[in-house]
């Protein structure tokens, strides 16, 4: 097949910067050393290429590779992980693969659902639906069962897409001012959160902390004037 | 030594199928357990203690749960017969984007097809022959979502079939007026015998549904 000079493979991110699902994808991209460009979306006016890559949902993050689009995060790392099979993210094993996906999607389906609700919610609702997040909390933990990452040693699937807990959660936590995800409550999670934050590359594709705050506070107040 | 497969499931559920239709696919023997979900048996509570839901594959002593993934653990344990996601990379992101809208978007609305009245109910309906037509433009011209031959997408979305009477009879419209490509598609699949034999009746789910809708008191 015939390759242009400057367009072997053509690799695009469409994604927002203070976005876990989008951060994800631009992890696992610098893991295999993929060289990618990345274009931030403005959600409030979604660029054309954005709502022709993605009329299904019209959401970030898009990888387009080869003028081809993929969309939701986990369908894109495991697209990801089958195209630049070094550093591989998923196991080989099926049954690993599948506690793999099973753990990921707990965590976007279930986990970012149950934080939100705690954090919000009031009174004997706040309650239940804390509770329920320890418990949440608690299977990571026992997944986690002395490795030092969910992939093992190195970092995987669900080390990729957990990361949301690993640094979107406490900081939110920070600003609200709460204190119900804790080391004290669960010293593994921290544990693993330490040693995810360590790595270079992981440090490379977080949000810059002070922007992060800012953006994180101006939406929480847009959230509780708008319940009002 | 030979393989044990039992699958904890319920009659009626649309995610059951999935896994029925794929096992049956590949050729698997398999023990069915049928599950109580008013009063859950200690095993399925202790072979999906996160969800506590079927359906649940126990393959050799070992669970897999969430009908999308159990489909395609069963896809890559039994390879060698009737491939079920793609070959290609591309095609099967596609294919696994597909099924996570279906997931996303059928079960929720589907079943407030049922479960709601009036106004709640329009919008149920009207949102859920949007779902259908969107699912139409991917088919496209082609026979099946999995291009000439039936393959995940197809797997995942045709147990939904066997609960669009009751959708239809409690929420008064007609699928097929709406959606007559989606209907043609229908009927292909049920030209495939996995497939007919794994749907229960479509009168006997109304009659299930019926009860359903008593219990959470909808009239």
């Amino acid at each position: 097949k015939c390759k242009t000079l400057t367009m072997a493979e053509e690799v695009k991110l469409y994604g927002t910067w203070s976005s876990p699902f989008s951060r994800r994808i631009e992890l696992a991209l610098k893991l295999k050393g993929v060289p990618f460009e990345y274009i931030e979306e403005d959600l409030s006016n979604k660029s054309p290429e954005l709502l022709k890559y993605n009329p299904a949902h019209k959401k970030i993050p898009v990888l387009v590779h080869n003028s081809k689009p993929i969309a939701e995060s986990q369908v894109i790392l495991e697209y990801i992980d089958e195209i630049w099979n070094n550093n591989p993210i998923l196991p080989q094993d099926p049954y690993q693969r599948a506690m793999a996906r099973f753990w990921g999607k707990f965590i976007d389906e279930k986990v970012l659902a149950t934080r939100m609700k705690a954090n919000f919610a009031e009174g004997k609702e706040r309650e239940l639906v804390t509770e329920e997040f320890f418990q949440q909390m608690e299977f990571l933990e026992n997944e986690l069962n002395g490795k030092d990452f969910f992939g093992g040693e190195t970092i995987g699937f669900v080390d990729i897409v957990a990361i949301v807990v690993a640094i979107w959660f406490p900081l939110t936590q920070e600003v609200l001012g709460v204190d119900t995800f804790t080391e004290e409550k669960f010293p593994v999670l921290f544990k693993w959160i330490r040693k995810i934050t360590e790595i270079d590359v992981v440090n490379e594709c977080r949000p810059p902390r002070e922007k992060h705050l800012a953006y994180v506070k101006a939406r929480i107040e847009d959230l509780k004037s708008a319940s009002k | 030594m030979a393989d044990e497969v039992i699958l904890l499931d319920f009659w009626a559920s649309m995610f059951g199928i999935r896994v029925r239709i794929a096992l049956a696919e590949k050729g698997v023997k398999y023990e069915y357990k049928e599950q109580d979900l008013f009063n859950k048996s200690p095993l399925l509570l202790r072979m999906n203690p996160v969800h506590k839901k079927i359906p649940v594959l126990i393959h050799n002593g070992k669970s897999v749960c969430e009908s999308s993934i159990i489909v395609q653990y069963i896809d890559e344990v039994w390879k060698d017969k009737a491939p079920l996601l793609p070959y290609d990379p591309y095609q099967r992101a596609q294919a696994r984007f597909w099924v996570d809208f279906i997931d996303k978007k059928m079960y929720d609305t589907s079943r407030k097809t049922w479960a709601t009245k009036g106004e709640e109910q329009e919008a149920a309906k009207k949102e859920f022959i949007e779902v259908l037509k969107t699912l139409e433009g991917e088919l496209g011209d082609k026979p099946f979502f999995g291009g000439d031959n039936f393959g995940y997408v197809d797997l995942c979305l045709i147990p939904y079939y066997c609960w669009f009477y009751s959708y239809e009879t409690f929420g008064k419209f007609s699928v097929e007026a709406e959606c007559p490509k989606f209907i043609a598609w229908v009927k292909r699949c049920l030209q495939r015998e996995t497939v007919a034999k794994a749907l229960p009746d479509e009168k006997k789910v109304f009659e299930f549904v019926s009860v359903l809708r008593e219990k959470i008191r909808v009239e």
